[in-house]
């Protein structure tokens, strides 16, 4: 075991000396909150031509986070190129010289993915949330109703454990280029369209993504054999063996 | 102290290192030489722990590399001149290096000052020239004060100022009594900088000694003598014993002869000399001849240069190609035992 706190601080230093680092996170925050509000805004308008049905499953906390399918691609981008930077600028070998024990490595870069991601997700969360809660009137939730401080807090967790697993994902393909190029399309078309294709979604409603949206509903989903908090531990399994996965390919793998 | 121990790695069917086994020698230079592909910087790898050995081990100061809790402090390694990240800035390169070893920050400042890049520190590497992206790495490999340094071909593409700064730097660290390792596989620079020498080939050792043992070994003297009464001459060589071989211009190779005795049994013959010099074979021809078995592109069967064209008859060696995968005239000169993976 290396010294887990000497390579945090170093980890900590990388991550913040690179723009990449404020651009995605500042792009997530801003798309989950905009694209929430604007969902919000045009369903407040919109509300009396919504069926009957539609009506009474309406769920105002998850709307106003609607806009995280597409903020969270930004999240991936960020953890992604936490590690994919590394081996697309040959910087990896300077790395695993200066921190041989590899699972440290994993570790502390987990760690500073983990405390950069949920301060972010949290405000991000709770501004997305009260913006959008604004923007749809009459048909608002108050925080401190039944289950909607814990769908907030679920949207923060969401986000961070994509964020984990964007990472595993990152060490296990190593090319950034990969690595987007499977979570993007797996995250906004692959998934929610299986979700879509009968028998395939028996599956796909333990996807990640799916997995998520549980997490941040405060009505019951009627699809998903599930509540909240299976939500919260469907993602973390996969955050974990996506991180699993990387640390056995990092473990063995020439640098 | 650096011990490599039986160090193999195999690549698919291909031996990259093949039972290596020598100890860097303390305090001096050492170079690390073999001909482009001879798994040097495999080796350099392996000895980092970034690459993981077939079999075989490697020890820094007894210990193997991943033991070592701040290996920054113990060996310092420059690999490739871009093993940075194009939009971070000198500075903060050092800096996370230095915070993952617990070096002090203000030894950031210091190397950034020992390898001429303070008054870049502030800007994205990304925007180095390759010579300081060279300097950049030599800093971090200092960083540490490390008592064992480690370059992998540091003078490659780097101009004349640049090569003799390296040069000069490797003798100084040397001077302050730090072990250095660097590879090369020019032969005429290392005879510049390194006091001994490991030399592989096919990842194999070829030899393992000092450079005075190297240069008394291989750099024999031989005098070439020209006459326009050859007959004479070799008759008058053959009786005083001293063997000699035709030119193919017409004169003579007189091996281990003495221009002083030759010269005086020419006269004493009463026979003309119009050439009599005394001539060395270099180190770098030495180097071929000890490395020619293994070498992965012949330039000719028996090791003797083909001329790929007319212009090129004089006998220089056309440079193997840089990609032996591409199928290119070097393929075909390729020796068997499988493709060459491609020195990175």
């Amino acid at each position: 075991m290396g010294d887990f706190s000497a390579v945090l601080l170093s980890e900590w230093v990388k991550v913040k000396t690179v723009k990449s680092t404020w651009i995605t996170l500042l792009v997530a925050f801003v798309v989950t909150a905009g694209l929430g509000a604007v969902i919000s805004a045009v369903t407040n308008s919109q509300w009396n031509s919504m069926s009957e049905s539609d009506r009474l499953t309406f769920d105002a906390t998850s709307t106003s986070f609607s806009g995280v399918y597409l903020g969270q691609l930004a999240v991936i981008v960020f953890a992604v190129l936490v590690v994919g930077n590394e081996y697309s600028s040959g910087m990896i070998r300077a790395t695993l010289a200066a921190v041989p024990q590899r699972a440290t490595l994993l570790l502390a870069k987990t760690a500073v993915v983990l405390l950069l991601v949920l301060p972010v997700a949290l405000v991000t969360s709770f501004v997305t949330f009260f913006l959008g809660q604004a923007l749809l009137g009459d048909h608002n939730v108050s925080i401190g109703d039944h289950g909607v401080l814990r769908a907030v807090v679920g949207m923060a967790l969401y986000m961070t454990l994509i964020a984990l697993l964007s990472l595993g994902v990152g060490f296990m393909l190593r090319k950034p280029v990969l690595s987007l190029g499977l979570l993007m399309p797996f995250f906004f078309l692959i998934s929610p369209i299986l979700s879509a294709v009968p028998k395939v979604k028996n599956v796909a409603r333990y996807f990640p993504d799916t997995a998520g949206s549980q997490m941040v509903h405060v009505v019951p989903s009627t699809s998903v054999p599930y509540g909240p908090l299976a939500g919260f531990f469907i993602c973390l399994a996969w955050a974990a063996a996506c991180l699993l996965g990387g640390y056995a390919l990092l473990k063995r793998r020439d640098a | 102290m650096i011990e490599v121990h039986e160090l193999t790695k195999r690549y698919g069917d291909k031996l990259a290192v093949d039972g290596l086994s020598f100890q860097v020698p303390q305090g001096v230079v050492t170079g690390f030489l073999g001909p482009n592909g001879a798994g040097k910087s495999t080796t350099m790898r392996m000895m980092l722990d970034l690459d993981r050995p077939t079999s075989g081990s490697v020890t820094i100061d007894g210990r193997a590399y991943h033991q070592l809790r701040q290996p920054l402090k113990h060996i310092g390694a420059l690999l490739e001149a871009k093993a940075v990240h194009p939009g971070r800035t000198a500075y903060n390169h050092l800096l996370w290096l230095a915070r993952s070893n617990r070096i002090p920050v203000g030894r950031v400042d210091e190397v950034l000052g020992m390898v001429g890049l303070r008054e870049v520190a502030k800007r994205k590497s990304g925007g180095f020239s390759l010579g300081m992206g060279q300097r950049l790495g030599i800093a971090a490999a200092l960083l540490g004060d490390p008592k064992i340094l480690m370059f992998d071909e540091p003078v490659n593409g780097l101009d004349p100022e640049g090569i003799l700064w390296v040069r000069n730097l490797m003798k100084l660290l040397a001077q302050e009594g730090r072990t250095v390792f660097v590879s090369s596989h020019l032969m005429s620079e290392m005879a510049l900088t390194a006091d001994h020498l490991v030399v592989i080939g096919q990842g194999r050792l070829l030899a393992n000694l000092s450079m005075d043992e190297f240069i008394d070994q291989n750099s024999h003297g031989f005098v070439r003598v020209r006459t326009p009464q050859p007959e004479a001459l070799l008759e008058a060589l053959a009786t005083a014993g001293i063997t000699s071989r035709p030119l193919a211009d017409g004169g003579f190779e007189v091996v281990d002869g003495d221009p002083a005795t030759i010269g005086d049994l020419a006269r004493d013959h009463g026979i003309a000399l119009h050439e009599l010099s005394p001539q060395r074979a270099s180190l770098e021809e030495a180097f071929m001849q000890m490395t020619a078995d293994s070498v992965e592109y012949r330039t000719g069967a028996d090791g003797s240069a083909i001329p790929v064209n007319p212009g090129n008859a004089a006998g220089i060696a056309p440079p193997p190609p840089e990609d032996g995968g591409g199928g290119g005239w070097g393929a075909q000169w390729q020796q068997p035992g499988g493709k060459r993976r491609k020195e990175s």
